[in-house]
Order: structure tokens, then C-alpha cells, then sequence
């Protein structure tokens, strides 16, 4: 296989194969076209979606340009994250430092916009050039009465999955700074982004169970719910590598424990809310969700038929940020007759890939870090129906023929919950029947 | 109401950008590469940057687009990211063997110093570049210019690593295109074919980011200038820039390099544009205009001239890159339209020169370029008096929604309509579609939001 590099062949494992574990967390390869971003990135998704903050990108123009409205995360009042905000930092400011114009710019923005909070990102060159962000931001913060936080993202150092713990931190910063009466059964939801309305759907269902969301972090996020976080009883955690460190703070500050969940799947739907009673222990509950849990499957499984009859046997190749969103997938697949072939991700870690390990079938091939051309290698060699993935992924596959369903910041169906996987049946099997693929082959 | 912070009251800004109408040099320098046949652009810089721009064009093209980088890690930032380019190029030409590597720099690597000419000769020494490949290189420091910048600096390298002149000057005309879409490249290929002009167009983003579905994934399409023609540049005797912006720098290059003429017109989209650009072909290839070509025109004009009554007075914004507006607002003055508000985040004098000139007979018209000409600063200016149509990229549409005004996709990036692949807007047939595409905007929402006693069958 030419189209893998020697340094990268401890990154790709086959089920039942040699390799047990996969060398993972690594940086990548110079030279190689990696499908992954940056720290920078990392940071921004993350934060993105909290709604009633100001966001600004201390740093030139393109980082502010490339993440301007690309999240997709809804929010269901203000609106001002949709916003792009920049210094531009120009030729002048590198030699001269740009910290002023980041000054003038938070006192003009925050003068204007009353934000609840401001977000400070500082890209690749800030640090380089010496501007001191925290010190602008501490003026802000006193200047203005409201918290001015620094998020030092400086792309490269490390990787996206760096960017989600920089992001954590930041909003840690928040936590613990207000104090509001909250009810007996109370969690914040952790590492669902709102993406399509997804965590409306959530917060239906534990609204149905007598739960009360304090917080949602981050989508469709609030300040003043994250500045409360603290008092809620339990953080449920989706998503894991972006928010599991958040999650890890709170739990020694503030003793707030958590949970790790999925929402994608009927099976890890419903551990998410059987797991969440469980926790309270309260019998009340656990009937509640029983009864939802039962309702929502009794009208999802038969509609589901039709989709699992035409889909059964087609073959799936999954590549995706996160390897716990991986994981769920497989088992989403598997409910509509499907089975994975391929299975990667951007920023997986030891214990996620042995989990893919013992999940898969044998021969599923495992990958960290991959690439356009092993991507499409794979396929072909596992004759793979489906791909799901991003957006740099997407065209690539249509290109080879294949269905495609965008797991990402693109998907437009929520894809979470109950409704979320009949919605996930109905996309993969409109793009795995199109009559398109008929007049390729 | 996305925009519902804007006011109209005009507020001063000393350092703030909102929202746009620019991004940076980088992503100008790897669409440009995609320009050359087999080549592989890479970002010398962190992993991120590369991210963003490959996101960015698939958004636009719908394309697989393919670029490798140098990912530098903390280290890189201290000691230089000379090591990381030296790997890069090792792993390069091991794993996706490209014939040539167009490498750009980024904000990060043009801060801590990296001296390209000095690595990639190291590269080359250690012999890490096989036989017969080549890598080249550019400066796009992102703080500098904007993504136009960057598409032209990777024009002067192609110039710079490939232009050669022999003794002979060839019976061939250079057409340096602008940052155009390859749906306007392969519009004026067929031109000069239609006109027996021998060119050789650089770049040719044509059959690499408009491909076909072939059930293949092809890491190097078909298209793309050969290197054959580039270094054949040298020979040709004229060279045609199409806008300032994109192409002067790879001109004067190729004039001071190979002793190469050349003139820089506009991008040849609208009547005027057009008009020049087919009758300095024609004279520089010493070429007849065909009755064809004379046909488009007139087919043009009779377009023109049966909706003139839709056409008139009405009041247009736009925003986007200055060799595409430069032309755009000359075509909307020869349709007899007003375009009043003009945006590009681009820096530089000659936009502000053209339209000045352009727009001494619009009373009102405002145009503004460089720092805090932005999306933000067009907007305030349509609260204060509104406009009857958009015509921009994608960024427009809050603003199309908020103030209810009909609204053409035009430009970078178009992230959430089809077409602009496949219907040109350069040259007679390229003015026709989007004279066209302006009649189907005013025309649809006249209907729409008439009374209903004047809906009419008739128009």
C-alpha cells in the first residue's frame, strides 16, 4: 500500500488484525494533507455558540473571515456569535503591536452590543509579536463590568482537541460567578452544540422526565446559565473530547459529577436518560423515562422499516472529528441494516479506538488521521456505500460515487434523539438510492 | 433580524472590521496553484490555516480540494519552521508525488522569519526533491493585502519558476486571467478559439475545480496550465492581464524576465470590458473578429435593449473583489442602472481611481476600499437609502433578508447557491447570463410583492 507512509502505519488498524492499538494523539505528519485544523479552531467551535457573548479574533483578517456564521449552531434569542469581529491586524501592528486596536475595538463593541461576556481569541501571531491580550483584557473587564476573557489560541500549538480544552478553561472562568436558586433535579448539558436545533430535542425530552437544564454549554448558550453552572447536581457530557475537561474541573471545584453520554442511536439515546435517573435515584424518574423512552421508540421503530429493508447490507465508511460520535454511528448504522467498513477520526484517543475495536466487525478498518487518499483507498477496498463525514470530505466522496451524509457543522436535519435518527435513516437512505449513482457506474 | 445591531447612523470606528468584504493572502495563493496541472499547493504554516482555506474553496466549488501543510507545533515557532517544510516536501513527493509543489507562506511563518529560497535549497541539496519535480514558492503573509494579493503573488511565481524565453518569440498571446471562476476561464478560452487566437491562459482552474463525475477520484485532474506552456510563457509575444489586481505583478515580471509586452485590461465582464478585451486580442494575436463573436454582441444588445425599461435607474450595491467590480459597475452604467454602493475590503488606489471615474455620473454613488470597508460599513449605508438590488458573494444575504432586497450571487465565496460553475460571466454570452440573472432577481420580486391588481401576464 504506497498510498501510506511508513511513520503512519501504526495509525491504521484492521479489526481482528495486528495492530491492537493505535498510535493516536500524535501530531501530524508534516506534508501530510491532514483533514484536521487547528487549536485556533478548536477553541472557536467550542465557544462559538454561546449566543449572548461577544466574540472577537485578535489576528489578520482570515481566521475572523473563515469562521464567520459556519457553525450552524441555532440559537433561540440573540444573535450576536453570527457576527464576525476583527482587528485585521496589518503590517504596521506586527511591527508595531496590535494590543491598542484590540482596545479600541472591545471598548467600541462592548459600548455598543451590552454583551454579557467577551471572548478574546488571539491567533498564530499574537503571541509572536508580543501584544499583552491579557492585560487589554483585564482594563476591559474593569473598565466595563463585564468578563473580558482571553483565549490564547494560537494555532499551532498543538491541535483542535488543545482548542477545546483552551475553550474549557475559558468558560470555566464563568462558572461559579453567579448564584441562582435551581431546582432538585437539575444537570447542564455538556458538548451538544444546538446544530440543527438538536438540543431542542433534548431538552424536550428531559423536560418531559421532570428535569430541569440549567445550562446548556455551549449551544445555544447563555452567560449568566454557564456563570450558574456550578449549582447544578450532575454535567451530562456529550461529545466527549471537546467539554470531558470542563466536566473534569467542575467535578474537582465545584464537586458537580458527571456523565458521559451520545444522543445519536436509539441505544445511547436512551442510556443517556435511564443513566441520568439512575443518577438521582429516583424511581419517579426512571418510570418517566421509561414511558418516553417506550413512546418514542414505539413510533420510531416501525417507521424506521421501510429505510432498514432498502438499506440492509450496504456498507458504511465513517470519518469524523470525534471518536464517541464514531462509536454511535456504527450502532445507529447497525439499527438500519447497516454495517461500517471504515471507521477514523481527526482526534481519537487509546481507550476510544479499543471501544471501535471491540464494537466492530472483524476486518473494519481503524483510522487515525487520515487523509484524501487513504480515505478513498479504503473505500474502494471495502466497496463502501456510504461515507459520512465533513465538509472537506463531501465532494470527495460524490466524486467516487458514493452517498454522503455530513455528521458535521454542515448537517441541516437535527440528527440527535429519537426524531434526530429517523432523520438520519431518511438522509442516508436519500443519498445512498439517489438515482444519481445509477448513471455513474 | 441577523443584522439587527446595524443602525443607520453611521458610527466611527478606529480599529474594528465587522463582518468582512476580504479575507487573507493564503487561500488567493493555493486557488491560484490549482491553476497549474499537477500541482499540489501547501500552506507553510499551522495546520489550521490549511484547514480553513480548503473548507473554504470545497464550500465554493463543490470540489475535492486538496492541499498539504507544513502543521507547525510549538516548536516551529521558536526555532523556525525550516524542519517542518524540509519533512513536508519529503512526505509530499513520497505519498501524492505531485509534479510540482506550490508552497505559500502564512501570518505565522513570514513573522518568526522562514527564509524559503534558503529551505527549499536545503530540500533540494538533502534531495528531497526527485528528479524532475519542482517546488516553488511565494510570500502571502496575511497581514499584508488581502486573498487577491495572494492569488497575484502566486501568479509572479509561476512567472518567476517557469517563464523561459528562447530566441524565438512564438505567434502566441499570454492571458494572465484574474481571480475569475473556471466557468469564466473556459468562456474565454472558447473565445479566443472562436477568434483562431493561439493563447496560453495562466492559471486554468478549467476541468480542475469544474470536474465531472466519473465514479474516479483523480487527486490531479485533467486541467490546469501545463508546465510545458508556462515555461513557453517566455516565448509568446504579448502578454493580456486580465485585472490589475490579480495579474499586473506576473506581467511586469514576465516583461522584465522574457522581455514579453503586455497590457492589463479588466476582466472582460459586460459590454465595454468585453469590447476591449476581444478587440486586443484580436489585434495583439493579429486576428479578424469573427461575425460569430459580432453575433454574441448583437444577441447582447437585443437582450439590452428589449428590458432597458427594467433596467433604468435602478439603485445596486455591491461588494467583492475590485477586478470583478471594476468592470460590474461599468456593465451596470451601460445598462443604464445606478450602481450606488460599492465595497471592497482589498486595499489599494487604482479601485478608488476607477470608480471615482466610473461614477462621476451617479449622483450619490459611495465606494469605499481597504480598512473597514466591510460588510458592516455597506450595510449602514443601504439603511440610510436603500437600494432595488444586491449583487455580491454569499455574506450578503443577512443583509438581503433583513431589508427585503432581491439579491445576485456573484463573486467569493458562494456557499449556498449552484451555478456559478457553470454559467460564465465573462465576455458577451458571460454579460448576457448575468444581464439575465439581474432581469430574473428585479422581475421575480416585482411579482411578488406587487399589488395585486398589477400582477400582469405580460412583462
Amino acid at each position: 500500500m504506497s498510498y501510506i507512509l511508513e511513520e503512519r502505519k501504526k495509525q491504521i488498524a484492521r479489526v481482528g488484525g495486528t495492530v491492537k492499538d493505535i498510535d493516536c494523539g500524535k501530531v501530524s505528519l508534516a506534508g501530510s494533507v491532514s483533514q484536521r485544523a487547528c487549536v485556533f479552531c478548536g477553541s472557536r467551535v467550542v465557544l462559538y455558540p454561546v449566543a449572548d457573548a461577544l466574540h472577537i479574533i485578535h489576528g489578520p483578517i482570515g481566521c475572523a473571515s473563515y469562521t464567520w456564521d459556519i457553525r450552524g449552531s441555532l440559537s433561540s434569542g440573540p444573535e450576536l456569535h453570527r457576527l464576525s469581529f476583527s482587528t485585521d491586524l496589518r503590517e504596521k501592528d506586527v511591527v508595531f503591536g496590535g494590543a491598542e486596536k484590540l482596545r479600541q475595538s472591545l471598548d467600541e463593541l462592548i459600548d455598543r452590543h451590552k454583551p454579557k461576556a467577551a471572548f478574546v481569541y488571539s491567533t498564530c501571531i499574537v503571541g509572536v509579536i508580543g501584544d499583552d491580550v491579557e492585560s487589554v483584557c483585564a482594563q476591559m473587564e474593569q473598565e466595563k463590568g463585564i468578563p473580558v476573557i482571553p483565549v490564547q489560541a494560537p494555532g499551532f500549538q498543538g491541535s483542535k482537541k488543545d482548542g477545546y480544552k483552551i475553550a474549557c478553561e475559558a468558560i470555566f472562568k464563568l462558572v461559579g460567578t453567579l448564584d441562582k436558586p435551581t431546582p432538585k433535579y437539575s444537570i447542564n448539558i455538556l458538548g451538544d452544540f444546538n446544530l440543527a436545533g438538536e438540543l431542542w430535542i433534548l431538552l424536550e425530552y428531559y423536560k418531559k422526565m421532570g428535569i430541569h437544564v440549567n445550562a446548556s454549554i455551549t449551544g445555544d448558550g447563555r452567560v449568566d446559565d454557564i456563570r450558574n453552572a456550578h449549582n447544578a447536581s450532575l454535567n451530562v457530557v456529550q461529545c466527549s473530547g471537546s467539554m470531558i475537561h470542563l466536566a473534569k474541573m467542575m467535578k474537582e471545584k465545584y464537586d458537580v459529577p458527571f456523565l458521559r453520554v451520545s444522543y445519536f442511536g436509539i441505544e445511547d439515546m436512551s442510556d443517556a436518560l435511564y443513566d441520568v435517573a439512575k443518577f438521582f435515584k429516583s424511581e419517579e424518574l426512571m418510570d418517566a423515562a421509561r414511558k418516553l423512552v417506550r413512546e418514542e421508540i414505539g413510533r420510531l421503530i416501525p417507521a424506521l422499516v421501510p429505510y432498514k429493508e432498502a438499506l440492509s447490507g450496504k456498507r458504511a465508511a465513517i470519518y469524523v472529528g470525534g471518536a464517541f460520535k464514531a462509536i454511535s454511528l456504527v450502532k445507529a448504522l447497525r439499527l438500519i441494516g447497516m454495517k461500517t467498513v471504515v471507521i477514523g477520526s481527526q482526534t481519537g484517543d487509546k481507550d476510544d479506538y479499543k471501544m471501535i475495536q471491540e464494537l466492530c466487525d472483524d476486518d473494519t478498518i481503524i483510522v487515525d488521521d487520515s487523509n484524501p487518499v487513504e480515505l478513498s483507498a479504503f473505500v474502494k477496498e471495502t466497496k463502501a456505500d456510504l461515507f459520512i463525514g465533513g465538509v472537506k470530505e463531501r465532494p470527495i466522496a460524490y466524486k467516487i460515487g458514493l452517498g454522503f451524509c455530513d455528521h458535521n457543522h454542515e448537517r441541516k436535519e437535527p440528527l440527535a434523539g429519537y426524531d434526530g435518527m429517523l432523520n438520519f435513516a431518511k438522509e442516508v437512505y436519500a443519498t445512498c438510492m439517489s438515482p444519481v449513482w445509477k448513471f455513474v457506474k | 433580524m441577523l443584522l439587527k445591531h446595524t443602525t443607520s447612523k453611521e458610527i466611527e470606528r478606529k480599529s474594528l472590521t465587522i463582518n468582512p468584504a476580504k479575507t487573507c493572502q493564503p487561500i488567493g495563493a493555493m486557488y491560484a496553484a490549482f491553476g497549474l496541472h499537477g500541482c499540489l499547493p501547501h500552506s507553510h504554516g499551522s495546520q489550521g490555516c490549511c484547514a480553513y482555506h480548503r473548507s473554504a474553496l470545497t464550500r465554493h466549488f463543490k470540489e475535492p480540494v486538496v492541499a498539504s501543510t507544513s502543521s507547525f507545533s510549538e516548536g516551529s515557532s521558536v526555532f523556525g519552521g525550516s524542519a517542518n517544510l524540509v519533512q513536508a516536501i519529503d512526505t509530499i513527493f513520497t505519498v501524492y508525488n505531485p509534479d510540482v509543489v506550490a508552497v505559500h507562506t502564512t501570518c505565522l511563518s513570514e513573522t518568526i522569519g522562514d527564509d524559503l529560497t534558503q529551505i527549499v535549497s536545503k530540500a533540494s541539496d538533502d534531495g528531497k526533491i526527485p528528479e524532475g519535480k519542482k517546488v516553488i514558492y511565494c510570500n502571502t503573509p496575511s497581514y499584508v493585502g488581502s486573498h487577491i494579493t495572494g492569488y497575484s503573488s502566486q501568479l509572479a511565481a509561476f512567472i518567476k519558476f517557469f517563464s523561459t524565453s528562447t530566441t524565438k518569440k512564438k505567434n502566441v498571446i499570454n492571458i494572465a486571467a484574474g481571480w475569475m471562476e473556471p466557468s469564466d476561464m473556459r468562456e474565454i478560452k472558447r473565445v479566443a478559439k472562436e477568434m483562431e487566437a493561439r493563447i496560453i491562459m495562466f492559471p486554468d482552474m478549467t476541468d480542475v475545480l469544474d470536474t465531472g463525475l466519473t465514479g474516479k477520484y483523480e487527486m490531479y485532474p485533467k486541467g490546469g496550465t501545463t508546465q510545458a506552456d508556462m515555461i513557453a510563457t517566455g516565448d509568446s509575444k504579448f502578454t493580456l492581464g486580465l485585472g490589475e489586481y490579480s495579474t499586473m505583478d506576473a506581467c511586469v515580471k514576465l516583461e522584465n524576465k522574457c522581455k514579453v509586452r503586455f497590457k492589463v485590461l479588466d476582466i472582460p465582464i459586460g459590454l465595454k470590458a468585453t469590447d476591449r478585451f476581444i478587440m486586443s486580442l484580436s489585434r495583439h494575436a493579429n486576428v479578424p473578429v469573427p461575425e460569430s463573436i459580432t453575433e454574441e454582441r448583437a444577441r447582447l444588445l437585443d437582450l439590452i435593449s428589449d428590458n432597458q425599461k427594467y433596467f433604468y435607474g435602478k439603485r445596486v450595491a455591491l461588494w467583492g473583489d475590485p477586478d470583478t467590480l471594476i468592470p460590474l459597475t461599468e456593465f451596470l452604467i451601460s445598462l443604464d442602472m445606478k450602481p450606488v454602493y460599492i465595497i471592497t475590503g482589498t486595499p489599494g488606489k487604482p479601485f478608488d481611481e476607477r470608480m471615482y471615474e466610473l461614477l462621476k455620473d451617479v449622483p450619490g454613488a459611495k465606494f469605499k476600499s481597504g480598512a473597514n470597508a466591510d460588510m458592516f460599513q455597506l450595510h449602514q449605508w443601504i439603511k440610510q437609502e436603500s437600494v432595488d438590488l444586491l449583487i455580491g458573494n454569499t455574506y450578503g444575504k443577512y443583509i438581503a433578508r433583513d431589508e427585503n432586497i432581491p439579491f445576485i450571487r456573484f463573486g467569493f465565496p458562494i456557499a449556498d447557491r449552484a451555478g456559478h460553475n457553470f454559467f460564465p460571466k465573462t465576455c458577451y454570452v458571460g454579460a448576457t447570463n448575468l444581464a439575465i440573472q439581474i432581469l430574473d432577481a428585479l422581475m421575480d420580486y416585482q411579482d411578488r410583492t406587487c399589488p395585486e391588481e398589477k400582477v400582469e401576464f405580460q412583462m
